[in-house]
């Protein structure tokens, strides 16, 4: 065969497992929409729907105009792209394209969960747009451009660990924190109170679906199944890493809050699945399969402290967990490359494999600039949205739920009249 | 005539039901229900919170039978219904004035 066709062949497959790929992290927005939906009272179903469908939709669009020559176009001082914009396809193959849309989505979609039940439905629409129209851009841009800064310094973030969950993590947070608690969550004397989400199933299906998405999401930031020279990909090894550290996470987690409240609790351990792949997420290409059964397990012990401490420390009300999934264990699993690379890929090296601080502080420099420009830009955003057309719904709209007020249906019209009664 | 009303735990029904029958009562009235008695509900932990459920789902069978019958079910009832724990449920007995039998307008015992 001549080289002209092999480098066809080659190419064709690539695309092939890209798109595959793409299509699996597109999933991701089913599973999202599952969790929130499930781990939220039925007569919000309707808006959280909505806002899983219209922060891919709108998301996608902005990403596709501006988003893509911000992340991926030619560098400015390796801190912001400029160029490719209206037709990125000029810079990036259509495939490739395609690929970085679905993970622009996933940063945009996580911050949907922790805000759920009491945001205005314009106000987050208005959210979408920007996240992915300008905040995941230029923050991406420093990682995952080969001009970025953090790219240059040797920041290793595979898949996203940090440009895409703790970048939804961190909004998330600053988001729960504008809100404020839903309605009924904390006691006129302080008192915290459950709000169980309506359907748990549903929460479980979602959290299958991410699970599957993973393997798209993880392995197929390879970007390719051949290099250029013809050498294979190991794309199998990442998808092994990912799924031994997402279920050792669930199997702590089980064991943890078995120990702690005397019997193992369904959603958190959903949860923990969910952590353990965030967490995998840095390092899938370069920690040993007992480095990410290491990674996974420090995930299972995080979900369960870090959903108490901002349920009844912190006291920022995140119905379905997202601050503690995507913003902590983006971060560990960040950190974690530092401790656990073993030189598997790219030279980087842990340490624990010997690498001393070197790496380490590199990942920490890049946690804390992600953290840095994340909280800064979404509270200038959050602040200006509260100040403008207002954050939160009103007190009373909120106890008739999203659904009637917002949108003007019941997403379970033929459930009884006594929909009062938990 | 007594009207028995007999609140009970939904997976109990079967058995409430054969008593009945076997007992004489000719009739049942059955309704899906909510409450709590003195246990004023049970707790669970979700997401490691602790909450209470006050109104747990019940089913409420209502029947009316001669009064020589009564003694029998009850004690039938308090026999093969009661678990030995809280939540097992309640029976109430009122005297009903009169029945009537719509199709032909007997009354008294005969038109149960």
């Amino acid at each position: 065969m001549e080289w002209e066709n092999l480098s066809g062949l080659i190419e064709s497959v690539n695309m092939l497992w890209i798109l595959v790929a793409g299509i699996l992290v597109f999933a991701m927005q089913l599973g999202f929409a599952l969790v929130e939906c499930g781990f939220t009272r039925s007569k919000n179903s309707s808006n959280i729907i909505m806002k899983n469908l219209m922060d891919f939709a709108i998301g996608s669009v902005a990403y596709y105009i501006i988003g893509f020559g911000l992340m991926f176009g030619s560098t400015a001082a390796g801190m912001i792209g400029l160029s490719g914009f209206f037709h990125p396809e000029g810079i990036a193959t259509p495939y490739y394209i395609f690929f970085q849309t679905v993970f622009a989505a996933t940063a945009a979609t996580i911050v949907s969960g922790a805000m759920a039940e009491r945001t205005q439905f314009r106000a987050y629409v208005i959210y979408s747009f920007l996240i992915s129209l300008v905040i995941y851009p230029i923050s991406g841009h420093w990682a995952w451009n080969a001009d970025g800064w953090l790219c240059q310094l040797g920041f290793h973030d595979f898949a996203g660990s940090t440009v895409v969950h703790s970048v939804g993590g961190w909004a998330a947070l600053v988001g729960a924190a504008f809100l404020g608690p839903r309605i009924g969550k904390y006691g006129p004397d302080g008192k915290v109170n459950a709000i169980p989400g309506h359907n748990l199933p549903l929460g479980a299906a979602g959290v299958f679906v991410l699970w599957i998405g993973w393997f798209g999401f993880n392995p197929g930031s390879t970007v390719s199944i051949f290099t250029p020279d013809g050498q294979l990909v190991d794309i199998g090894y990442i998808a092994m890493t990912t799924n031994l550290a997402a279920a050792i996470a669930a199997v702590t987690t089980m064991f943890v809050t078995w120990f702690r409240y005397g019997k193992p609790d369904v959603s958190m351990t959903l949860n923990a699945a969910l952590a353990g792949l965030v967490a995998i997420t840095a390092g899938c290409n370069a920690v040993s399969y007992y480095g990410a059964l290491a990674i996974g397990i420090v995930s299972g012990i995080l979900i369960v402290f870090g959903v108490e401490f901002f349920d009844k420390v912190a006291r920022i009300d995140d119905p379905v967990g997202a601050i503690s999934v995507h913003l902590l264990n983006g971060v560990w699993g960040t950190l974690a490359v530092g401790l656990f690379a073993n030189n598997h890929v790219d030279g980087v090296l842990g340490l624990f494999y010997g690498g001393g601080f070197h790496q380490l502080g590199i990942q920490a420099l890049g946690v804390l600039a992600f953290g840095a420009w994340t909280v800064v830009t979404t509270s200038i955003l959050f602040f200006v949205l509260k100040k403008t057309i207002g954050l939160r719904v009103p007190a009373e709209e909120e106890k008739i739920g999203l659904d009637i007020v917002e949108h003007g249906n019941n997403a379970y019209p033929e459930w009884g009249s006594n929909r009062e009664i938990r | 005539m007594k009207k028995l009303e007999i609140i009970i735990r939904p997976e109990k029904l079967e058995v409430v039901k054969n008593i009945l029958n076997d007992c004489g009562a000719s009739g049942m009235m059955v309704t899906n229900i909510m409450g709590f008695g003195n246990q004023k509900g049970i707790t669970h932990i979700y997401r490691g919170t602790e909450y209470t459920v006050n109104l747990l789902p019940k089913l409420k069978v209502e029947t009316v039978v001669a009064d020589d019958k009564q003694k029998k079910i009850v004690d039938e009832l308090c026999k093969q219904v009661a678990s030995g724990s809280h939540g097992d449920g309640k029976i109430f007995i009122y005297d009903v004035e009169d029945a009537i039998r719509i199709r032909t307008g007997e009354s008294g015992s005969v038109a149960l």
